[in-house]
């Protein structure tokens, strides 16, 4: 019988059909951070249950952690709290936690794969929407809620829906300039903010199997914003590859045995789907969101749309979006004026990505109105950045070189907009409010996008940098 | 753990028009600052409230309200439990929309907050009544799949599996979970990651 990965990963997990039709599935590892777990861990207390498999859930810090100063006691007192509440659940419970001091503290979703955590053929939980992540390594992984963080920490399972499987083809060669983050808002364009409800994405095709598995998550990670669950690749040689040497991954002749088993999870050729989508890569521009969901987006030689050139109904979303964007109808969303740039977050603060940001700025600086500021999504990310020296390449340009975390992506600690200032942003969200000023605006673009707007001061195209290359 | 079956909710609804409500506007993510859940009510919509003047949530006539009526995709982006957590603290037994992001859905099974689905047309008569008389009352029901309000009834929806598990009391899984623990463990020793590659 012909299957797709996630058919064969929810059948490996299957413990059994619960009375009310849902599934109960056996979670591989389970992830955890200090701001959706507190409460779980309470839950469990206040029933006098404990952790099942205490040695599959991994915990880091991410969401609250300042990017400034990392010293212990934080001086925000919240922030300490958290982290202590934290390191007192798992001291408690026998879970290992990579902290601040350690040296692999990062973004949950940095870390798993870095550490060779993440692996094919799993189930993998974690109370954060971004979850998917990891299933750029031919994993299934959802992002679920406290009460779920719950019921993992306390059985290891999850009672789920099975989900429909859709395949994204995407052919062809990228342009230069274009990026995986552009692929990815480019599908979300297409198919819309709700068109992956029910299902999970399997991203294939010639473009995405060249891609590295740094471009990969990219790909994965914002699934969620296309209203899938979950989002997957395939794993093949390049997954392999990057997993081999990496701390928890199986080594040895393990590795070989390993490789073999997670081969077969990959999706048959003769599977069949729920729906198909095939994407030429070679029409995708580097794109940038104009609005307040991510697939409010343009082509960066694009003009924003107009609303009386919209459906009736579109209309009040349309304009409500424009007009907290401060952006007129059918203006070029080229030159829009920035104020902040942010490189970060889970989507594209890996290496890969500060190495093409780099590459547009090496030699130039910052326009001077601009604030930009640079977070990697992990302490070894910020090390790898450290020895190729470009940590010196962002500074001398003007950009701020911070410690590891989540930081102005969602704006949990100190780092965040002002009033209604503009940022280019290499995260996931452009929602109303989500870098911390209620009324500050977002716009998501790739790593190197920022890059040049945080040069030019305004949105600008990046295939009119030089590259050093 | 009481067996706590949910088949009814009545009461006054709350109409909140618009597309794509996310959680960060449900509630801002400055607000998870925190260890426990408790308070998060009086933080529900806070930036909205304060840029919109006329937000309903602001508005008393709907003070006390048990349904919460909304448009489509309502609940998409972080898995944030807050957000739920927040509606059900402020009051709200119940949500009836267009459609639901499928984290924002799960996480209100997980705390006994049914989220339905009815047509577009449904939702806004609804609301309309909603907005000319907040006292009118509704009463849904999860075994008849509608909403009555006056001498009118309205179809609902809602998965299988979530409706069944709210009228027989095991919305709230981890007990289900915990049951035959052994098929769990076997499913442990299956895995070969678990087991052990050779
Ligand atoms: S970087 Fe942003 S999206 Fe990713 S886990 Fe942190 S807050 Fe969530």
């Amino acid at each position: 019988m012909s299957a797709t990965l996630f058919e064969k990963v929810w059948r490996a997990h299957t413990v059994r059909a619960l009375g009310n039709g849902q599934t109960q599935l056996f979670i591989g590892l389970h992830l955890i951070h200090e701001v959706t777990t507190p409460q779980a861990f309470e839950m469990l207390r206040a029933r006098g249950w404990g952790v099942r498999f205490p040695e599959r859930t991994i915990a880091t810090v991410d969401h609250i952690v300042p990017t400034r100063d990392q010293r212990r006691p934080f001086l925000d007192v919240m922030a300490e709290d958290m982290l202590s509440a934290l390191e007192r659940n798992c001291r408690a419970a026998g879970i290992r936690l990579f902290d601040i001091s350690g040296g692999a503290q990062g973004i949950v979703h940095v870390i798993g794969p870095e550490l060779g955590l993440t692996q094919p053929g799993m189930t993998i939980a974690c109370g954060d929407s971004h979850t998917s992540t990891h299933g750029a390594f031919g994993a299934i992984a959802f992002g679920v809620g406290t009460s779920q963080v719950r019921d993992v920490l306390a059985s290891q399972c999850l009672a789920l829906d099975p989900l429909k499987v859709r395949r994204i083809r995407v052919s062809g060669r990228l342009g230069r300039g274009v990026y995986a983050k552009d692929v990815i808002l480019d599908i979300i364009r297409r198919l819309g903010v709700s068109g992956g409800v029910g299902y999970a994405y399997e991203y294939a095709g010639d473009t995405v199997e060249r891609m590295s598995m740094d471009e990969r998550m990219t790909i994965c990670n914002m699934s969620i914003e296309g209203g899938a669950r979950a989002g997957y690749v395939n794993p093949d040689q390049v997954t392999f590859d990057y997993l081999r040497g990496r701390r928890f991954a199986p080594d040895g002749d393990e590795f070989e045995a390993a490789c073999d088993w997670w081969r077969s999870m990959a999706s048959d050729p003769d599977a069949r789907y729920d729906g198909e989508v095939e994407i030429d890569a070679a029409a995708i521009e580097p794109t940038v969101t104009w609005g307040i969901n991510p697939g409010q987006s343009v082509h960066v030689s694009e003009t924003v749309p107009r609303v009386d050139e919209a459906e009736a109904a579109d209309r009040p979303s349309l304009r409500e979006a424009l007009d907290f964007m401060g952006l007129r109808d059918g203006q070029p969303i080229r030159g829009t004026k920035i104020d902040v740039a942010f490189i970060g977050s889970c989507t594209n603060a890996r290496l890969s990505d500060l190495r093409e940001a780099a590459t547009i700025i090496r030699g130039r600086h910052v326009a001077a109105h601009v604030t930009a500021l640079v977070v990697p999504g992990s302490q070894a990310v910020r090390l790898a950045a450290e020895r190729e020296g470009l940590d010196r390449v962002f500074t001398e340009a003007g950009f701020e070189w911070r410690g590891a975390g989540c930081s102005m992506c969602l704006a949990m600690n100190p780092d965040r907009l002002e009033g209604t200032q503009v940022c280019a942003s290499s995260s996931n969200r452009n929602f109303k409010g989500r870098q911390g000023s209620p009324t500050g605006r977002t716009l998501l673009m790739s790593p190197a996008m920022v890059a040049a707007a945080a040069i030019a001061g305004e949105v600008a195209d990046v295939r009119e940098f030089a590259h050093a290359d | 753990m009481p067996i706590d079956r949910i088949a009814a909710v009545e009461g006054t609804a709350i109409p909140l028009r618009g597309g794509n409500i996310d959680t960060d506007r449900i509630i801002p993510a400055r607000f998870l600052r925190a260890i426990t859940f408790e308070g998060l009510e009086r933080h529900l919509f806070e930036d909205d409230r304060a840029q919109a003047g006329d937000h309903p949530f602001a508005n008393p006539a709907h003070a006390g309200a048990t349904i919460l009526l909304v448009n489509a995709n309502f609940g998409c982006g972080s898995s944030r439990e807050h957000a739920p957590q927040a509606i059900r603290r402020w009051g709200i037994r119940a949500v009836v929309g267009e459609s639901f992001s499928e984290i924002f859905f799960g996480n209100s099974v997980a705390l006994g907050m049914p989220c339905l689905t009815a047509a577009r047309a449904v939702i806004e008569e609804l609301m309309q009544q909603a907005e000319r008389d907040p006292r009118r009352e509704l009463r849904l029901s999860l075994d008849a799949l509608h909403v009555v309000s006056g001498d009118r009834s309205f179809a609902l929806t809602m998965p299988a599996a979530a409706r069944q598990s709210f009228l027989d009391g095991t919305w709230d899984a981890t007990a289900l979970l915990l049951d035959k623990y052994d098929e769990v463990e076997s499913v442990a020793r299956r895995l070969p990651y678990l087991r052990g590659w050779s």
